[in-house]
């Protein structure tokens, strides 16, 4: 670095050396602002397309072929606060088949005297398993409007997909939990409704 | 950003007198655009910081001296204590003593430069960390959690306790201040990387920079990388909190894991923007009273450099817990364990500087010493900490306290007290009596020590982090480790007494050099303290001057 770099310093122009190292560095730093908040869709599109984090998957229709293998699913309801539901499945598990499509049903009773707009939040434990959990049709895809002290029996269609007796870190496992949360409705969207139908091979 | 103005702040003043002038009283310090002030600023600030975070460090340890929280009548006002004391101690204490304070003072000085390249941007970089530092303490007024004052979600902010768990204000006011503190980091980082980069005297090549000087580029480049994600992830945190937006919050498909993941992709580089600072001051140490060069100059320098890679890539480590695949804690634990070869590297060369070398036992050289027991046995528990098996079990116990104050508080603060020792008499002019500086060393090694090491015994038996009371059983190793921390107090205590009395009582000239022919750095050719303004001709470096 030669005397020009320090002439500059008293009065006048600074040399472009500076000016460019600042214009790079200044660059990086709004790129990874800029990242940070472009991993929000990206972070959203990676848990769709791979269950990752108990996303569980929305598949059309179920093509996979049944397995002799037994799974067991359990059931569990909740209601965050804010909402006067009574929330409850028919039956807090099942057993099946892997490949085997079971539809439940759940009982949710709004118990206070205001209709109630809510939507259904779901996760699956363990996590490693919710890539092979998949819903074909569920309540939790839609809003749920309830009038005071209406009671309704909402369904959930899904099937666990037979590659999970092939997954090397879940393979013995024998029993899956399926987890749902009422919330009151945010702004009138559900979680489903940025949960894409991703398909089944 | 404020390119124009902090780009070419002499444009409409030529005859500015923050370079050709020595302003005094409260136009000094308040409108200071000289490295050597504003490197004093920070200092003072870290001091300030330090006393606090510290008191609180001991209100926590008063609570857990022994079983049935005596202090605290709930557990949310222990959670404060504990935020605080993290933030504090992070962004008000060792950031601004390692990269503001003694980064400022010596970078300039170690590569012959006259100033920083923007002066009033680092005026501005000091302005917006003490604002943060007030908002800080601000939110300890305000409501937070139901019926509490103040921001009690842990220094890491995980949703959703400091969202749907804090609805008062306390914890805006935390996140403005990260805001700020954050930007003011940012800027500082800007001004080191093009000072370091463009304004070294002629032939101070990169490769002959001493190391202090490299570990601040390095940490520099970690900060303009890291921290636009912090203040990305804490934004949609305020948002969350504010405007109804739903980026964390499952009831609107969000979710609180992709929190963790922004939080820890800037949290992992913090630890080292923490820490690499420190590892250049005690290369300095090693090497000047050792009265050798650095053994493997390049090898340490790029040790720092694939240190600060890596780290970008190794941040689920944190999350072991959060359900990831086991491929994926496979990769984690794997390139975690990778950064300890760079770390072995820098560890093994420091050994191999003293190996054969003149040794000198001052106080700088004692506390430098110290740290490499003390941070080698940290990296050894982060090592074990690395194997996501064992991690499941050890997530969240004092183990991992453990782990991490022997990094930071016995690494990064030991590093900051050498770093001080060191360098007080080029800053101030004065000597502080050795004997003083190796007292203050042996109290803090023993407290330290007596603190932290139970921790480790506590969390293998289970102690999770962040409770306030525990069962008996736990009793023994906890009331040891509250003893070590009041020994460490009255260590911080004397060293308050022995600036004062250095500095204001036995006033013993430093003289140019005080640390003879080891010290052959670029500031020991300087007067003590150094001129206001210095390098008029700028110096001439040939030969390997590091």
């Amino acid at each position: 670095m030669s005397s020009d770099i320090h002439q500059p310093m008293r009065g006048g122009q600074r040399p472009r050396a500076l000016r460019r190292t600042l214009f790079l560095a200044v660059t990086a730093a709004t790129l990874m602002l800029g990242l940070s908040f472009a991993a929000v869709p990206a972070y959203r599109l990676f848990c769709r397309a791979t269950g990752f984090a108990g996303t569980p998957l929305v598949a059309a229709q179920n093509t996979t072929k049944r397995l002799g293998q037994m799974m067991v699913v359990r059931f569990d309801a909740n209601v965050a606060p804010g909402l006067a539901f009574d929330f409850a499945p028919e039956t807090p598990f099942v057993h099946l088949h892997l490949g085997e499509t079971k539809t439940v049903e759940f009982h949710v009773a709004n118990e206070s005297d205001q209709p109630a707009t809510a939507v259904a939040s779901f996760n699956i434990q363990p996590d490693l398993a919710a890539q092979y959990f998949n819903k074909l049709s569920c309540f939790c895809f839609d809003e749920t409007v309830l009038k005071p002290h209406e009671s309704k029996d909402l369904p959930v269609v899904f099937f666990v997909d037979p590659a999970l007796a092939k997954d090397k870190d879940i393979r013995s496992l024998s029993s899956i939990t399926l987890s749902y949360t009422f919330f009151p409705s945010k702004a009138g969207k559900s979680q489903a409704s940025t949960t894409a139908k991703t398909r089944l091979n | 950003m404020a390119y124009g103005a902090a780009f070419n702040p002499h444009a409409e003043h030529p005859a500015s007198d923050s370079h050709a002038a020595h302003p005094t009283g409260l136009r000094r310090w308040l409108f200071s655009t000289n490295h050597k002030d504003i490197g004093t600023l920070y200092l003072g600030l870290a001091i300030v910081g330090m006393f606090i975070g510290g008191t609180f460090s001991i209100l926590m340890r008063i609570n857990l001296q022994s079983p049935g929280h005596h202090l605290f009548s709930d557990g949310q006002m222990y959670n404060v204590i504990v935020t605080g004391h993290g933030l504090i101690m992070i962004f008000f204490v060792i950031m601004p003593a390692l990269i503001g304070g003694l980064g400022n003072w010596f970078v300039p000085l170690m590569i012959g430069a006259p100033d920083m390249a923007f002066p009033r941007m680092n005026n501005l970089s000091f302005w917006f960390t003490a604002g943060g530092m007030c908002l800080l303490l601000l939110s300890t007024q305000m409501e937070g959690a139901p019926g509490a004052n103040g921001v009690g979600a842990g220094w890491t902010l995980y949703a959703p306790f400091s969202t749907l768990g804090h609805p008062g204000p306390a914890v805006d006011f935390g996140i403005l201040a990260l805001h700020t503190a954050g930007a003011g980091s940012i800027l500082g980082a800007i001004n080191f990387i093009t000072t370091i980069l463009n304004m070294r005297a002629p032939g101070m090549t990169l490769h002959r920079m001493p190391l202090f000087v490299w570990s601040e580029l390095v940490t520099a480049f970690l900060l303009l990388l890291a921290l636009p994600v912090l203040a990305g992830a804490i934004t949609m945190l305020l948002t969350d909190r504010n405007f109804g937006t739903t980026f964390y919050d499952p009831a609107g498909g969000g979710d609180p894991i992709l929190y963790q993941h922004l939080f820890w992709f800037f949290g992992h580089p913090e630890v080292y923007i923490m820490i690499l600072p420190a590892f250049g001051i005690v290369s300095q140490v090693i090497s000047t009273f050792s009265r050798k060069p650095i053994f493997g100059y390049l090898g340490m320098a790029y040790a720092m450099v694939s240190i600060g890679v890596i780290g970008f890539v190794v941040w689920a480590h944190h999350m072991f817990t959060a359900g990831l695949s086991l491929d994926t804690q496979r990769y984690f634990t794997a390139a975690t364990m990778v950064i300890a070869v760079p770390t072995g590297v820098k560890i093994f060369s420091w050994i191999a500087t003293m190996w054969g070398g003149s040794i000198r036992l001052t106080a700088p050289m004692l506390w430098a010493i110290g740290f490499l027991l003390l941070f080698t046995i940290g990296g050894v528990t982060g090592v074990v900490l690395a194997n996501a098996g064992v991690d499941h079990v050890l997530h969240n116990t004092y183990y991992v306290v453990a782990h991490f104050h022997y990094v930071l508080s016995l690494g990064a603060v030991f590093g900051i007290l050498c770093g001080w020792y060191y360098w007080f008499p080029k800053m101030t002019g004065y000597v502080i009596p050795d004997w003083m500086g190796k007292t203050h060393f042996w109290i803090a090694f023993i407290g330290s020590n007596v603190t932290f090491f139970p921790m480790h015994f506590l969390g293998l038996a289970g102690m999770p982090r962040h409770y306030f009371d525990y069962p008996d059983a736990y009793a023994d190793w906890h009331f040891i480790a509250s003893i070590g921390s009041y020994i460490f107090a009255a260590g911080m205590i004397f060293f308050v007494f022995v600036n004062l009395y250095a500095y204001f009582i036995r006033k013993e000239p430093a003289g140019n050099n005080p640390w003879g022919s080891g010290a052959t750095t670029l500031e020991w050719t300087l007067s003590s303290p150094p001129p206001f303004h210095q390098y008029e001709v700028l110096p001439r470096i040939t030969g390997g001057d590091h």
